[in-house]
């Protein structure tokens, strides 16, 4: 995601003219290849960033976007002194972040396990089987759960009780976070194996030579080799902690796990869609995504320190 | 031979290697019993899985459960729904993506920061759910298959890889080319295209899924029941708890209905699934390429 401004300096300023030049001989960048691309990102991204006015009005399908009655910060000051509110705010925030710290170290931990072996067959059946996962639905892997947890299913056979988790708020929060690493640690440590297998391995020899034990070599060797991008990583996953998505959570809640599994991006639909609140829920998203706008920009300043100015 | 290259390892060594494994062992099982279970299961005796869960004697395993399920037309229709939007959003968006790419990957491409921040922001920022279903609705686009192709067809993030891709290709196959007289159009189908294969898997493959595995837009936007993809179907089969009538319709006894629909729960996922996990094997080779590009750039 760089920008490539140092490199488009080196070009030399070109002049209107010469500008102009370029865009009339080289018409079909413009007409054909980016058009295409331009107008989706108008109609369907720009577009809808004007809507967020209504956040601000009493909004009615009748009277439009411009029409409505101007209400202020009204649906702010609603939701912001509203208990729920607060409550789904502190879910949506206790899920992520602990589901970041959960399941941040496990595929740089297999990564690290996949490194050791030294067959390249059983290294890639492992690595065919702990993929496969990622390729589930989330439908389907939330129905795996309903179906493993309910009070007749597998676990509770396996431990002898019929508890139902599934209406458990405090079960909620596990229930999520163990399912997305059982989906994802194996498919987001490629990126890791992938560096690893890229790391040097005259560095790796020479520790060997001078005696150096796994652990060591393992630390002196090949964490440093993938340290970049563990700290990216962690950094741009950080940065996404207000955006988690509405599927899963969404398929995964019952009436009575509601308390624990309510979240912003499902609070937004259930007042927004089900119950026609658009103005309200509109402030509601409208306010998750200023938070995660100033997160990604204060995300982007520490990749850019940490990068040697290259941001996102 | 091969035994000769390996290095040595001492006691100490050993053990810690032995720990490993055994954790590696560990997380491989946890990833393979759920997945087990779910096939043995599927094969299961109603009564048998509903009383002990699963028996490995396979002279009682019946397909009972699977001939149930793809008897459904809503299975078959929702399969043949999410095929046809797959496909056909996996084609415009790597197409729509893939074109973008190309002039963005220019250094000399007038307007190039313009557009970049143009893209960018879309990235960052968005209206957000009700603001884009009003959008669709004004457009009379719900309930049909555009409300759920074209809002994500361009996708930023992968027009940054195809671009970070087309950048590492040396500008001289372009210089070649103009000598030749090809216009961009022809040089990008002619040469891009072929050059880029390993790119356009890795974007083909994400998007394939993507469509595939989602069911968010299309349960806001297709209302109409002969238009849902297959993730609707299983939704209302594995999450919401109902059955497809046509299922169980010929059972008399509410009890055993309860029984049957849960077994049939098993025997779906596994018709369900099965397309995606006989598919990804065949773009391994591509996914460390793929991953990479996006990881040393992102």
């Amino acid at each position: 995601m760089r920008k490539g401004s140092a490199k488009a300096v080196s070009t030399g300023k070109r002049t209107c003219a010469q500008k102009l030049q370029y865009v009339k001989k080289n018409w079909q960048l413009y007409v054909f290849f980016l058009m295409p691309a331009l107008l989706l990102t108008i109609i369907f991204k720009y577009i809808p960033m004007g809507g967020v006015l209504i956040a601000f009005e009493d909004y009615n399908v009748i009277d439009g976007i411009f029409g409505s009655k101007w209400v202020g910060l009204e649906y702010f000051r609603r939701f912001l002194s509203s208990p729920d509110f607060m409550n789904y705010l502190v879910n949506t925030l206790k899920l992520s972040i602990y589901g970041l710290l959960w399941g941040f170290p496990i595929p740089i931990i297999l990564a690290l396990l996949l490194n050791q072996i030294r067959r390249a067959g059983i290294k890639k059946k492992i690595q065919l089987l702990i993929y496969a996962p990622n390729f589930i639905s989330v439908i389907v892997l939330c129905g795996m759960v309903r179906m493993f947890l309910s009070p007749v299913g597998p676990l509770n056979k396996l431990i002898g009780s019929d508890a139902n988790w599934m209406t458990m708020p405090a079960a909620f929060r596990t229930i999520y976070i163990a399912s997305g690493i059982w989906q994802t640690a194996g498919w987001s440590s490629i990126m890791y194996t992938a560096a690893l297998s890229n790391a040097s391995k005259d560095l790796e020899e020479a520790a060997v030579v001078d005696g150096a034990n796994i652990l060591q070599q393992i630390w002196y060797v090949q964490l440093p080799a993938i340290k970049n991008i563990i700290v990216i990583q962690f950094i741009l996953q950080a940065g996404n902690i207000m955006s988690i998505g509405f599927e899963k959570a969404y398929a995964l809640q019952t009436d009575m796990n509601l308390p624990a599994s309510e979240i912003l991006s499902t609070y937004v639909y259930r007042i927004g869609l089900l119950n026609g609140d658009y103005g309200y829920s509109t402030a509601v998203g409208l306010f998750n995504s200023v938070i995660n706008v100033i997160l990604l920009i204060f995300v982007n300043w520490v990749v850019k320190k940490l990068n040697d100015g290259e941001g996102l | 031979m091969e035994t000769a290259k390996k290095k040595k390892y001492t006691a100490s060594d050993k053990a810690i290697l032995g720990i490993g494994y055994v954790l590696l062992g560990a997380f491989v099982f946890s990833i393979l019993i759920p997945l087990l279970y779910v096939v043995i299961a599927s094969f299961m005796d109603p009564n048998v899985l509903n009383s002990q869960g699963i028996s490995l004697d396979i002279r009682k395993w019946t397909v009972d459960a699977y001939r149930r399920v793809l008897e459904n037309n809503m299975i078959w229709r929702g399969f043949a729904n999410s095929f046809f939007y797959s496909v056909v959003f996996t084609i415009i968006s790597v197409l729509v993506t893939l074109l973008a790419a190309y002039p963005m990957s220019k250094k000399e491409f007038v307007g190039r920061n313009f557009f970049n921040v143009i893209f960018l922001i879309t990235m960052f920022f968005g209206g957000g759910m009700i603001p884009t279903f009003i959008l669709i609705n004004q457009l009379h686009l719900v309930n049909t298959i555009w409300a759920i192709l074209l809002p994500g067809a361009f996708n930023v993030w992968n027009m940054i890889l195809a671009r970070t891709y087309y950048q590492s290709i040396p500008k001289e196959l372009r210089e070649a080319s103009a000598i030749d007289g090809a216009t961009e159009i022809e040089h990008f189908f002619k040469i891009m295209m072929p050059v880029c294969k390993p790119i356009i898997a890795v974007l083909a493959l994400w998007s394939f899924v993507g469509m595939w595995n989602s069911y968010f837009d299309a349960m806001i936007y297709l209302n109409d029941a002969k238009l849902q993809p297959l993730q609707l179907v299983l939704r209302s089969i594995l999450v919401q708890n109902t059955p497809q009538p046509g299922m169980i319709a010929d059972i008399q006894s509410t009890a055993q209905m309860a029984k049957v629909a849960e077994l049939l729960k098993y025997a779906t996922i596994i018709v369900s699934s099965l397309p995606l996990l006989i598919m990804y094997p065949f773009f391994q080779k591509y996914f460390d390429q793929g991953i990479m590009v996006g990881s040393v750039k992102g």
